[in-house]
């Protein structure tokens, strides 16, 4: 435990979007005392002048690729680069070799995970094996720390299983995340079908197979009353199908990842058919942006993620249509939400830390931290002005297949304090 | 600098596609092309012009004639060259294009051909290597060679560009020829019509300036040269067209239409579906242009080879 005083910074609540200059004593990895120019006395002092403080942000769709593929990502490395990246936790997705669809493997994770400074909370599977045919035992897997469930890359298909699990998991007061896809429409496709798909000649995958789902998904939703959580939303029409689901109460929560709000399809062309723009889903195009960002603003879209998807370079560094699907994201995710969310306006300070932070706790029903007194110390220390150049010396992620590197941004990381342990941010 | 004078060099290190060459750049590869197609009449069909060059053709994918055409180029210009031929994809057949072609540099290579069935990996390749790169097909990507083949062919038959009317009658979505010519065709200010059945159109291709019908008399309606694309036989039954049968009745070029349009030619990029794409005596009809199209494959590679090899870019 390094006890440790806060010094110079302001503190934000993020659910009042209130900012308070104060330093913090943390003392036994609990905040012992809050209040300007505090006498930290022969404490060690992380010097927080000009930045803020918040309670620790979560991630909540992240690839940490163990057990089963630690050549792409390992628990430690994973949380190493959301430490970098200001999480305090992340929730990890099921696509593991295992499958995270027993509890035996559950307990692993949260075992091999348990004396790192970010808190990893495991996502199981909705069906044995990702295979979309029989359910898990939801249940005993929400007993043992599951915090919902989803066939991730493997969207269920079957509209009656879709069912079934959603209303299962009503009874493990467990979220439903789905990866919103139609396979059968644009099957192995390599990038969204528009204009750039036509000119480059790769297979595309066209909006609608991700926006049919979502409709589909977002009935059974209201005919179960179970809670579904969108993953990655990606288009404009997913982003209005949502708000009008919200809107008649259906429960429903969805979630934007960094690079669809940063980069449009064009990024496959200008970037000479680099893999580092290829994800499922596809970058989309300017007007999907723009709804995206729009969807974030007005609320529709609850939580800012990254869908972390780590890849060797000799997996990724290949021709684009033998390359995997995925980018890494945790150590660029602040640095994209100031440069495309917080400075053209978007989104405040505080509205963007809400959707890094509180949304993410509440849609898995986790307890949100606090920064008050005697509480334990689980912070995230930033700011939403520096400029800095993203750099391979940044990355602290085993991977470094990321489309960012050169890429100038705006807000930094600077340190997250979580469990007693202090990680500053290797870009300071 | 007046845009459309002539050029005396490409502005590009690399042959990777016609999207971003520019007209003058275009007509300056058929310019050298047609010098070196009277190379090709001579006795001794061989120049010296690329003596001490070495080139590897690199073919990731099965082709034939696309590889004797270069290697026939490489050999007229008296250059050095390796082929590799190997089908499948990198990760399933051992070593990957980026080991496979760094393996192929460490020989000291000046130029590198390459043909693969992913769209981009010629500009991956770029990114691998320092020799230049000239593209024999990426997926549906681009064929440049094939297009620039197309184009000197055309402008032996026809003045100018200006006001040419073509149409592409095929597997537009699923054809890099396709989109190497509309590229280059567009550029020189030709009028380019697409003819398939919606299933072969890829979306929002009129934006690339082109017109698109789904029936073939509307595509031959005042049509100076009509292009008739290989259909590939995996796209029955993918859900994409129901029959070969019905794709040759409507899509298929026979000899009515060559009695109903006297001054149009036809071209194919091959090899053939006879009695699908073109009927067997439309393939033999003295309009059809495709023998002239592979002599003027061999004379434009050696002018892409050439200026390449020694441009300055």
């Amino acid at each position: 435990m390094l006890d440790l005083l806060v010094a110079g910074g302001t503190v934000l609540a993020p659910l009042a979007g209130t900012f308070q200059r104060a330093d913090l004593r943390i003392i036994g990895g609990t905040i012992a005392e809050i209040g300007p120019n505090l006498d930290g006395g022969a404490l060690p002092v992380l010097n927080a002048r000009d930045r803020l403080i918040s309670p620790g942000w979560m991630d909540m769709h992240v690839h940490l690729r163990e057990p089963g593929q630690e050549h792409k990502e390992t628990i430690e490395t994973g949380c190493r680069a959301a430490a970098a990246g200001g999480f305090t936790a992340v929730a990890c997705m099921p696509n593991t070799d295992p499958p995270i669809d027993s509890r035996e493997v559950v307990h692993s994770i949260i075992e091999r995970a348990a004396n790192l400074p970010v808190d990893v909370y495991p996502i199981a599977c909705v069906s044995r094996g990702r295979a979309g045919i029989d359910l898990t035992e939801m249940a005993e897997l929400a007993d043992s720390g599951a915090v919902a469930f989803s066939d991730d890359g493997s969207p269920v298909q079957s509209s009656g299983l879709m069912r079934r699990a959603l209303e299962y998991a009503r009874m493990c007061q467990r979220p439903i995340i789905n990866h919103m896809e139609d396979l059968t429409m644009g099957p192995k496709g390599h990038m969204h079908e528009g204009l750039v798909s036509t000119r480059l000649g790769l297979k595309p995958v066209p909006a609608l197979s991700e926006e049919s789902m979502v409709a589909r998904d977002l009935m059974l939703a209201e005919l179960t009353g179970a809670h579904l959580h969108v993953a990655h939303v990606s288009t404009a029409l997913s982003t209005d199908l949502i708000r009008g689901a919200k809107a008649r109460g259906v429960r429903v929560t969805a979630e934007a990842c960094t690079h669809h709000f940063a980069l449009t399809d064009e990024a496959v062309e200008s970037s000479g058919f680099s893999s580092d723009t290829k994800m499922h889903p596809p970058l989309r195009s300017a007007e999907d942006v723009a709804a995206i960002k729009s969807g974030l603003s007005d609320g529709t879209l609850d939580a800012i993620c990254t869908d972390h998807a780590p890849h060797a370079p000799f997996e990724k560094e290949v021709e684009f249509c033998t390359a995997p699907y995925g980018i890494i994201g945790l150590e660029t995710a602040w640095g994209l939400t100031g440069t495309h969310l917080i400075s053209p306006g978007t989104l405040s300070v505080a509205e963007a830390v809400r959707k890094v932070c509180v949304a993410p706790r509440r849609i898995f029903g986790l307890p949100v931290p606090e920064v008050a007194v005697g509480a334990s110390a689980n912070l995230t220390v930033f700011d939403a002005t520096t400029e800095w150049t993203f750099t391979r010396e940044n990355i602290c992620s085993k991977a470094r297949n990321t489309p960012f590197i050169g890429s100038i941004m705006t807000g930094r990381v600077w340190a997250i304090y979580n469990h007693g342990q202090l990680v500053k941010s290797n870009s300071s | 600098m007046d845009p459309a004078a002539p050029l005396t060099s490409l502005k590009h290190r690399h042959l990777l596609g016609l999207s971003t060459y520019s007209a003058p750049e275009i007509g300056l590869i058929l310019e050298t092309a047609r010098e070196f197609r009277e190379v090709l009449e001579r006795p001794i069909r061989q120049v010296p012009t690329l003596r001490g060059y070495t080139v590897a053709n690199l073919f990731f994918e099965p082709s034939t004639r696309t590889r004797l055409s270069f290697e026939l180029a490489e050999k007229r210009l008296s250059a050095e060259s390796v082929s590799f031929t190997r089908s499948g994809s990198s990760l399933t057949k051992g070593e990957s294009l980026r080991d496979t072609a760094r393996n192929i540099e460490a020989m000291k290579v000046d130029l590198a051909v390459i043909r693969h069935t992913s769209p981009g990996a010629a500009h991956f390749l770029t990114r691998c290597i320092e020799a230049r790169v000239i593209n024999a097909g990426d997926g549906a990507h681009e064929h440049p060679t094939q297009a620039l083949l197309d184009l000197l062919t055309m402008s032996e038959h026809f003045p100018s560009f200006e006001d040419l009317r073509v149409s592409i009658i095929g597997d537009i979505a699923h054809s890099r020829v396709a989109r190497s010519n509309i590229f280059g065709l567009t550029t020189l200010g030709a009028s380019v019509t697409l003819c398939a059945p919606p299933t072969l159109l890829p979306v929002r291709v009129e934006e690339l300036g082109v017109r698109t019908t789904s029936h073939l008399e509307e595509a031959l309606d005042g049509c100076d040269v009509a292009m008739a694309l290989r259909i590939q036989r995996e796209r029955f039954g993918a859900s994409l067209l129901p029959s070969l049968r019905e794709y040759a009745i409507r899509f298929g070029l026979r000899m009515r239409h060559l009695r109903e349009h006297p001054d149009m030619i036809v071209m194919h990029p091959g090899p053939i579906n006879r009695g699908v794409e073109v009927d067997h005596d439309v393939a033999d009809h003295e309009r059809a242009v495709i023998l002239d199209q592979v002599t003027n494959g061999v004379a434009v590679r050696m002018a892409v080879l050439y200026l390449l090899a020694t441009g300055s870019a």
